[in-house]
């Protein structure tokens, strides 16, 4: 028999999540459902030799679902979930320093036929501000145990667990809040008109909740010969003056006034708090917008430079390791495979964890000390007006840097689709993967040493970013007037007390986002890298005999050989040079010393020959090795795919070459630069090595097409500029929105829909441009 | 009679009632926002949206349109 379940349930803001970590501790695991976005974290509790399940369900304030992800939170509790045992004991937190609201969920749990156990934490805060709690009082008027804890201190922890330890196996609590006469009547008849095919607590809701979750999952189930009935059902009840829902809240409210009555002590005048002091300076119209920007540039700044060192420190590993594996392997596809596909694709996953966990460090200090609520609410009105909400800001200010943590941040946004929205639109924010073919084909064709103003380059790349902006704007005001449409979403948002935001929660949120990253969203960014190296790679046969992968490989050993011996030589042609001059200097005519000095001279005329030639075959060299990696590329799988897309790419401006470039880039963008090293001779090369980008610069400023024309105009160069503005070439970006969405549909729909853009975006531009020119 | 979005910063008022029955409605509703409680207008976010509020122990934000729903009576 599996373990008792324990149902964790309580309003956001109350510190469940803390009494989640204090009572399972590492011992976590996150359950995924089918359509819905929200995780349910999962752990195990050790209480005298027992263990038990702990479930972690998200905050709410009510069991009244407006959407899939609140009616899973329903489906739990009721057993009704596909492969989840019913909970065994609900254990319902509660804030004491804000017991009636927090009790208006609790006088619904009651109603689910568990047993109910209620801990009532941040005792300590209510006593701050004056208001004690007669724990054993509320116990009595509530009907189940009460248990006054600290969660963040981890107090009173053991006395809950024993609570709920006794709880299970007990039986139903009493109903709690009770209802006008009519209602019951109503509810009864509305029961035997479904033949009690649903549970008495989705009837309840059904009756309630108009334009509920409940109306479509009992539509889903039963068909719709119901809807008339309770469309009468609720005008009876209007009738009568106890129309829903406000009948329902008004019942349950006057019970909890009733039962809070005797056992809650508060001031006479309410205290002024530390919040509301705070409050003053950060939800001001001026300072409170001076300190969110100043807050949000450390942000900025954090992911964008804190997290540079530790990328270029994992970039380093990375090619230390090929260079070892180079080392001891001989060339081949399996060397290739380990060194160029999997090195590098396990290194290009790795690359965003200091960017992704810095992100969240950040986001779980705002959210636990309570600043991120001010934060949207300073932000609303902005957002709002491109049909977002105040939380999508930090999400998209992070994606500027990399959209990969900031679709990841969208986990703030409770709205379902605000969020979804806010992932749409999130990669269309210019990242810093784009910097680098910006900053090529700027330095290339548009600085001053071109004959361009100083200011072109400047004006050029910030036209790019406002140019996400924009388009992230219109397409997300789109998006909610089409596909996600409906009513505005309720904004309605509490203002929790600030607080000392807990290091352990902090370091959990941390550990968790880059955790996840790596498991779920890695393997497929993993895949995708595998998948462009294996089209580079292959066929790696040329044409009338040999192997590209040996014949570059060996003129790569060569090249090196040659580069090494060149110092050496210099450095003994030094050495016999100066011995000469010291044997000549004191050298009388017809010595032993003159016949040396005569000999070491011809030695150094040797030397000096050797050492001409070595420098006279690197160039050749790297010619030749330059060539073949052209001619491999041009003709593996992927080079064969750009001449095919030729056609379809020459609107832009594009030839094969760039063509084939762009789609090598899929996995990342940056790898566009490094494809277009090979493709235009220019060997391989990173894109922020700057010789190497400077470089290839100069190679495409002369570069001719096939027909002898040039193969980059500024229409061709602004075109693919466009053309990345906007594509989702981001392996990275689209296996985070399948893990976040927990769907395939939604990660295509963002590849398609920003791939057609870019396409008419780079097709507008390069039309347009030549036409000027 | 006025609604709730049209009171002053500082102002404090008796809610008369809400019209609806949507979601919106729900959700105000359940956060305690119904006839006969009281309710503080603390301030507005800039540019005047969203508005934030005290009821009881707690703090609200809501847009004005939300708050354009609760029709209220000042108190002095």
């Amino acid at each position: 028999m599996s373990n008792p379940t324990v149902a964790l349930v309580g309003n956001p803001n109350t510190g469940k999540t803390t009494l989640f970590n204090a009572l399972a501790g590492m011992n976590q695991r996150v359950g995924n459902y089918p359509g819905v976005t929200v995780e349910i974290k999962k752990g195990r509790v050790h209480h005298r030799h027992h263990a038990y399940e702990l479930l972690d369900l998200p905050g709410t304030y009510s069991l009244a679902a407006r959407s899939p992800d609140e009616m899973l939170v329903v489906e739990l509790l009721l057993g009704e979930c596909a492969g989840e045992r019913r909970p065994d004991v609900v254990l319902a937190i509660v804030d004491a320093s804000n017991l009636d609201r927090n009790l208006y969920l609790v006088t619904q749990v009651l109603e689910l036929g568990i047993p109910v156990v209620v801990a009532l934490n941040m005792v300590d805060v209510a006593a701050g501000q004056g208001i004690t709690v007669d724990h054993e009082g509320l116990s009595r008027r509530l009907g189940v145990p009460v248990t006054p804890i600290q969660a963040n201190r981890g107090k009173g922890l053991e006395a809950l667990k024993q609570t709920v330890a006794t709880a299970i196996g007990a039986g139903p609590p009493g109903r709690g809040a009770s209802f006008p006469e009519i209602f019951d009547r109503e509810l009864a008849a509305l029961d035997s008109h479904l033949d009690r095919k649903v549970p008495p607590f989705l009837v309840r809701r059904l009756l309630v909740d108009v334009g509920g979750y409940t109306e479509k999952l009992v539509h889903d189930r039963l068909g719709d010969s119901w809807t008339a009935e309770l469309t009468a059902a609720r005008r009876r009840l209007v009738e009568a003056g106890c129309g829903v829902p406000e009948m329902e809240v008004r019942s349950r409210y006057r019970w909890i006034r009733e039962a809070t009555r005797e056992c809650v002590r508060r001031p006479e005048q309410r205290p002024l708090t530390w919040t509301d002091r705070i409050d003053r300076v950060l939800t001001h119209p001026v300072w409170g917008i001076l300190v969110f920007l100043l807050l949000m540039f450390i942000v900025f700044e954090s992911i964008f430079v804190w997290a540079k060192p530790l990328m270029q420190l994992i970039s380093f590993g990375k090619d230390q390791m090929s260079e070892l594996v180079k080392s001891f392997m001989s060339p081949g596809p399996l060397r290739s495979l380990l060194t160029d596909g999997i090195i590098a694709g396990v290194g290009g996953v790795l690359v965003f964890l200091p960017q992704i966990m810095i992100l969240f460090a950040f986001i779980a200090v705002l959210e636990d000390c309570g600043y991120m609520a001010r934060a949207a609410y300073l932000m609303d009105r902005v957002m709002a007006s491109c049909g977002l909400n105040g939380k999508s800001f930090i999400p998209l200010l992070s994606s500027v840097a990399c959209a990969v943590p900031g679709i990841m941040a969208t986990r703030v946004i409770e709205n379902r689709r605000d969020r979804l929205a806010t992932i749409l639109v999130a990669p269309l924010m210019s990242c810093s993967a784009r910097l680098p073919v910006y900053a090529l084909l700027i330095g290339a064709f548009l600085s001053p040493e071109q004959g361009y103003a100083i200011w072109v380059p400047g004006v050029t790349l910030f036209g790019l970013y406002l140019l996400g902006l924009i388009v992230a704007t219109l397409v997300a005001l789109l998006l909610k007037r089409t596909l996600l449409r409906g009513e505005t979403p309720v904004f309605l948002m509490e203002m929790p007390l600030y607080k000392r935001p807990s290091l352990y929660t902090v370091w959990q949120r941390m550990a968790e986002s880059g955790h996840m990253f790596i498991i779920r969203a890695g393997t497929l960014i993993l895949a995708s890298m595998i998948l462009v190296w294996a089209l580079l790679y292959f066929p790696s046969a040329v044409p009338g005999g040999g192997n590209f992968d040996e014949l570059t490989s060996k003129l790569d050993d060569q090249l090196d050989e040659v580069r090494k011996e060149i110092p050496e030589l210099k450095e003994s042609l030094n050495r016999v040079e100066q011995e000469k001059a010291e044997v000549e200097r004191d050298a009388k005519p017809g010595s032993k010393e003159q016949v040396r000095a005569a000999s070491l001279g011809e030695a150094i005329a040797v030397m000096q020959k050797r050492l001409a030639e070595h420098e006279a075959s690197v160039e050749p060299l790297e010619e030749q090795l330059k060539q073949k990696q052209r001619e491999w590329k041009a003709q593996s799988w992927l080079g064969k795919a750009g001449k095919t897309i030729e056609p379809l790419v020459q609107p832009l401006g594009w030839d094969w070459r760039v063509g084939m470039a762009a789609l090598a880039s899929f996995p990342a963008r940056e790898v566009f630069v490094g494809t277009m090293g090979i493709i235009y001779s220019q060997g391989k090369g990173e894109a922020d090595d700057e010789n190497f980008t400077g470089a290839l610069g100069k190679t495409l400023q002369v570069e001719k097409r096939d027909d002898g024309g040039k193969a980059f105009t500024i229409p061709v160069v602004l075109s693919i500029m466009v053309f990345f503005a906007l594509c989702c070439q981001c392996a990275s970006t689209l296996a985070v929105i399948k893990r976040e969405t927990n769907s395939w549909f939604w990660p295509a729909f963002t590849f398609v829909y920003m791939t057609v853009l870019a396409y008419l975006g780079a097709l507008v531009v390069y039309q347009a441009a030549s036409w000027i020119a | 009679m006025t609604s709730l979005d049209q009171l002053r910063p500082g102002q404090k008022a008796c809610v008369q009632g809400i019209a609806g029955d949507d979601a919106l409605v729900q959700r105000l509703l359940e956060m305690g926002i119904f006839e006969g409680e009281e309710v503080e207008v603390i301030g507005f976010a800039p540019f005047g949206d969203p508005m934030e509020i005290r009821l009881g122990d707690y703090r609200l934000s809501l847009r004005r349109h939300e708050a354009a729903r609760v029709s209220v009576r000042n108190l002095p």
